[in-house]
């Protein structure tokens, strides 16, 4: 099979892993974590390196998830990876299980506890600035939403990557335009949002991010500036996938009903079948 | 019983930060991987000779205690040895939240040196003294809280660190403090209460700064025939609960002293040991629930009857109601 076919393949099986733990749990965070399985799924299908039979390997790529509350789809890529056995997503967000509502380090695969926003840029500055101390060749990836862009101290660790020229370093906003309130820019706007990040010394490409060639395409051949992080403004639409919660804000982390449930599973199941 | 405590003032001039880094710079010398962190607040730190000699290992983040909280987190995950050396009164507060999940909760191996802490900016008020911090840090779960008593055991408890596997938060003064060891010649070890004094009539419980007060209040009760238990209670969590359980049913009594709000510190942590295991009397005595006065350390302490004179006061006036 084709690569982009098999990763699209891969992307709506991740759907449906999602919208199946998050019905079957009756919690989660599902317009988020619909709108960044494609980014998720190209970073851990086709671009890092990393091992699950050896997820502490001292030289694979680190992954960050700082929008922390879109954990279901991170869930669902980590099991299928191998990180951990598939039939454990059963028990997301119930008594005492590891797969919590956010990433938590308990997992293999899952670097750091996230999930209080506007902390995984600093800690990826960090990892990143240990492997220039190192000269190890690791990339620290990072994926923010567009919302936790209000935290301050997002812009303390983009000053800081650009200080120290962490060319090693990707972060990715998930930009869907929408948070639990309502539109970001009516929250409290965030534009010109690529702008803000060039004049604080990044490199900015701005990407369709529920589009797997594009991100295959900007994420292979990164950093395209020596000397400095890259950030994809990666555009994604909110609920992607499933028609009926595709932008709209009460999908932030609505639970669908039985019959939306099944509806969601025919939409992806059709969506599997044309891709061959 | 340890020999360890000295008797009276030598009129030391060393402040605490400066040997820790000295000591940070001896054993950044011979490992790379021990990097010191600071946020505009390498002078503060006495950290301006480390980053002369080992530029490659002090990481400048600018005044972002957030930040720094966050990159000390990622650089422990990668294996180095972060020390971050920021003003406890911002370390503490601004970015307490990086310290509860990037450092905490992920068991990220930052050790994190709270400088210019308790009354040490003396006469700049609430903003800049840190009163809260024991109270905040230790009821962070998987965080250890420590506080040396003078330059000696600064030296002893960085040694200690470097290897320990935890992440701690230890807050130090500004200004240089009486020294209440001897010598470094005296065995440390991080969660054991040091006996600075033996004494069966009453205990006195301090931590930081306060030691050397309850050692010299100790010597006033000495004169006066009572013969005070003098505990330096270096670590604050993991606390020592045998010491303070044996101190309570051995002496009866207890002072505790701190530059910190009676509210949440080493008093708080003491009573709820000695409540729950042996209740005996008990004062607690630090900076009640105001904002400081400002001034020097010693006339805030003096203000708030941190004071040889005082304990002492009290300490009598508890055995005399038995």
């Amino acid at each position: 099979m084709e690569e982009l076919t098999f990763l699209k393949r891969k992307a709506t099986e991740i759907r449906k892993e999602l919208i199946t733990m998050i019905y079957e749990s009756g919690t989660g965070h599902t317009g988020g974590s619909l709108s960044n399985t494609d980014i998720l799924t190209v970073l851990y299908y086709k671009i890092m390196n990393v091992d699950s039979k050896n997820p502490n390997w001292e030289d694979r790529d680190r992954y960050v998830q700082s929008k922390g509350h879109s954990v279901e789809s991170y869930w669902a890529v980590l099991a299928d990876k191998g990180f951990f056995p598939k039939e454990e997503l059963q028990t997301f967000s119930k008594f005492n299980s590891r797969l919590i509502g956010h990433p938590n380090n308990k997992v293999p695969g899952v670097e750091m506890n996230t999930g209080a926003l506007g902390h995984g840029l600093s800690i990826a500055v960090g990892m990143a600035l240990a492997a220039k101390l190192d000269n190890k060749s690791y990339k620290v990836y990072t994926v923010m939403g567009d919302g936790e862009q209000a935290e301050g101290s997002v812009w303390e660790g983009a000053m800081a990557a650009a200080q120290y020229k962490l060319d090693n370093l990707i972060a990715i906003i998930d930009r869907n335009r929408l948070q639990i309130t309502g539109g970001t820019e009516d929250v409290m706007g965030l534009e010109p949002l690529g702008d803000k990040w060039r004049s604080f010394g990044w490199e900015v490409v701005e990407v369709d991010g529920n589009d797997i060639e594009q991100l295959v395409t900007v994420l292979s051949d990164n950093p395209k500036v020596s000397g400095k992080p890259l950030l994809i403004v990666a555009n994604t639409v909110k609920g992607k996938g499933i028609s009926f919660s595709e932008n709209q804000v009460g999908w932030h982390h609505r639970v669908p009903t039985k019959e939306e449930y099944e509806l969601a599973i025919k939409e992806l199941s059709e969506q599997l079948e044309v891709l061959v | 019983m340890n020999n360890v405590a000295l008797k009276s003032s030598t009129g030391n001039k060393i402040a605490n930060r400066a040997v820790i880094s000295e000591t940070l710079l001896e054993l950044g010398r011979k490992d790379k991987n021990i990097l010191v962190l600071t946020s505009d607040s390498r002078g503060s730190a006495a950290l301006v000779p480390f980053g002369k000699e080992l530029p490659d290992q002090i990481v400048e983040v600018g005044i972002a205690e957030q930040n720094i909280v966050g990159i000390a987190a990622g650089l422990a995950h990668s294996g180095k040895k972060p020390f971050v050396a920021s003003p406890a009164c911002f370390l503490s507060m601004r970015s307490i939240e990086q310290i509860k999940v990037d450092v905490a909760y992920s068991q990220t191996n930052v050790k994190l040196i709270g400088i210019s802490g308790g009354v040490s900016y003396g006469a700049l008020g609430m903003s800049h003294h840190s009163l809260q911090d024991i109270a905040v840090t230790r009821a962070i779960p998987g965080l250890h809280v420590m506080m040396p008593a003078d330059r000696h055991e600064s030296k002893k408890m960085i040694e200690a660190l470097i290897n320990y596997p935890y992440p701690v938060y230890v807050r130090i003064g500004r200004n240089p403090v009486e020294d209440s060891y001897l010598s470094e010649q005296y065995d440390f070890e991080i969660g054991k209460a040091t006996t600075m004094k033996d004494g069966k009539d009453i205990t006195l419980i301090a931590t930081g700064e306060t030691v050397r007060v309850a050692l010299d209040a100790a010597k006033l009760l000495e004169d006066m025939g009572v013969h005070a238990r003098v505990l330096n209670m270096h670590t604050i969590k993991p606390l020592d609960e045998d010491a303070i359980i044996k101190a309570a049913s051995e002496t009866g009594k207890i002072i505790t002293l701190e530059e910190h709000s009676i509210f949440g510190g080493l008093g708080a942590a003491v009573a709820e040991v000695v409540s729950q295991h042996h209740p005996v009397p008990m004062k607690i005595l630090g900076i009640p629930d105001e904002p400081a006065v400002t001034g020097k350390t010693a006339e805030v302490f003096q203000h708030y009857g941190i004071s040889a004179e005082n304990v002492s006061t009290i300490a009598m006036s508890i055995l005399k109601r038995g």
